[in-house]
């Protein structure tokens, strides 16, 4: 079991108030997933040049004692290059202005225990184990800002409780991927995609289905034809929830063995795997409640 | 008190069910509305005396599971499992209602106004259910004994290795199940659809529905059948 949340706003004004909105509904989904949980939040993309990076530290030998300081530093000597830190304990977010790979290469190479949990103009991740309250707290989700997010509260049954087991998965950039249920042939997926150069972090059935669909999207395809080919090419029960740097994208099994629940108004798109978790938000009992279809496609722009 | 009013947001609901259980079958309690439920699971579970309850609202997974002799009333939609083994009595949701609506229920009347998720009916064992919308895959899977009216469609293998349950369907049927098929509309059948539908309060002709029973072909194995049906 987890749970699933993710929320689109269409106002400034619900913008401002993205993550307020957003913990009641993480929290309304611990019975699901007690272990660990997650977000990935989608703010205003950055310049055309620069990317941000989410880190995380917690897998360390100096956890959240992680020099952060001393990494803008070695960045600067060694890659000559500026940096931005935003730094929350164990977690920081790194702003670079050059291409990220040489970046990720680097940290990868000198500090190979610091989690890279994200790469993108738009995308900031956070992870960690914990119960949705905890996590919330120790990251501050409630003051998050953004257009669209997603999140995940797990209940571990296909790999360890680790915090770069827990979801969201993100593989490319700017894109990311929270599931409920399991995949019976991650394997299979993952023996088609390493011999293509894609590497994998975890022993996690999620990280397949996210590098697939990363993968048909980086070949060309678009949102659609890449979930079209999931469908075709995954194998298992799910209710996957996608974002991209302007969209939310959801899909069903076509068994619809796990749950789902879309809230839609003028003012936002909530899902989330169930209605608890929907009951607080603004007008709620004015929006259009209804329940995805398995095997169907809901794609949303931010 | 012969109404009375819960509102979620202030009692657990665990306090109300446990009042619907123990306290309200020896008190003239002839109404209980619900509110705020929020999704809660296992609103008004188990209850064995006849009230009225109403829930305001969106109810989560089993609501009015195994019910006796109550009516109840969702105003909003059903999560999962909702009439679940009723025994008797009557579950109305006016909302949508998802997946295993009414599952194993083996008497009462269980109505849902907007459609039904994926198997719907799963293993009916005499309950009978209307749907004034379209129901999801495999529903009235295995079904024994009952009848289902589904006013809008049926999505695929509808009453797959349907045993004596028998199925109305006005709308389109995506495909059948194993063993399940379409028969003539006797004077009973009509008959049946209209009271069903008188009961659920729902306006249709009998006549534009079909019936789809089972062909009893698997009742008895069948060494060289090679598997299909």
């Amino acid at each position: 079991m987890c749970g699933i949340v993710g929320l689109l706003v269409k106002s400034p004004a619900l913008k401002a108030r993205l993550g307020e909105l957003m913990v009641p509904m993480l929290i309304g989904m611990t019975e699901r997933g007690p272990d660990s949980a997650g977000l990935a939040v989608f703010t205003e993309p950055l310049a055309e040049g620069e990317r941000k990076i989410s880190l995380y530290s917690g897998l360390t030998d100096e956890g959240a004692d992680f020099n952060w300081l001393g990494l803008g530093h070695e960045l600067k000597e060694h890659l000559g290059i500026e940096t931005k830190m935003v730094v929350q304990g164990n977690h920081a977010v790194l702003t670079v202005s050059i291409a990220p790979e040489p970046v990720k290469r680097w940290i990868k190479e000198h500090h190979p225990k610091l989690h890279i949990l994200s790469t993108g103009r738009a995308i900031d991740l956070y992870k960690d184990i914990g119960t949705p309250s905890e996590v919330s707290n120790r990251y501050d989700f409630k003051h998050l800002t953004g257009s669209h997010l997603v999140g995940h509260t797990r209940m571990a049954t296909e790999s360890a409780v680790t915090p770069d087991r827990a979801h969201p998965f993100t593989a490319g950039e700017d894109f990311c991927l929270v599931h409920n249920g399991s995949l019976s042939n991650p394997y299979g997926v993952r023996r088609m995609l390493e011999p293509r150069g894609i590497k994998f972090e975890t022993d996690n059935d999620t990280e397949a289905a996210c590098r697939f669909l990363e993968w048909r999207l980086r070949e060309g395809d678009d949102l659609e034809t890449a979930l079209q080919k999931g469908f075709e090419e995954l194998d298992g029960f799910y209710t996957f929830l996608m974002g991209t740097a302007d969209k939310l994208a959801l899909i069903r099994d076509p068994f619809a063995c796990k749950p789902a629940v879309v809230a839609e108004n003028d003012d936002y798109v909530a899902i989330a795997s169930e209605f608890r978790s929907l009951a607080h938000l603004p007008d709620i009992k004015n929006a259009r409640v209804f329940e995805p279809a398995p095997e169907e496609m809901y794609v949303w722009t931010a | 008190m012969d109404s009375l009013n819960f509102d979620l947001a202030e009692i657990p609901l665990r306090t109300v069910n446990t009042f619907l259980h123990k306290e309200a079958p020896g008190q003239s309690v002839k109404k209980v509305v619900i509110t705020n439920p929020d999704g809660a699971h296992n609103i008004a579970v188990g209850l064995d005396f006849p009230v009225d309850i109403e829930v305001v609202g969106h109810a989560g997974y089993y609501a009015g599971g195994m019910n006796k002799t109550a009516s109840i009333t969702v105003t909003g939609s059903a999560g999962t499992g909702v009439a679940e083994n009723m025994m008797s009595g009557r579950v109305h949701v006016k909302g949508f209602a998802s997946n295993g609506a009414g599952a194993s229920a083996h008497g009462g009347l269980l109505v849902i106004d907007g459609d039904a998720g994926l198997r719907c009916g799963i293993s009916l064992k005499g309950g009978d259910i209307v749907v004034g919308g379209s129901v999801g895959s495999f529903s009235a899977f295995m079904a024994q004994a009952g009848r289902m009216v589904i006013c809008g469609d049926a999505g695929d293998a509808l009453g797959d290795s349907l045993y004596e349950a028998v199925l109305y369907v006005k709308g389109n049927i995506k495909s059948l199940g194993a063993d399940a098929q379409i028969e003539p509309m006797s004077a009973a059948d009509l008959a049946t659809v209209k009271e069903l539908l008188a009961a659920a309060g729902m306006d249709h002709d009998p006549k534009d529905f079909k019936r789809v029973a089972s062909a009893r072909s698997l009742y008895h194995w069948n060494a060289d059948a090679n598997q299909e049906y």
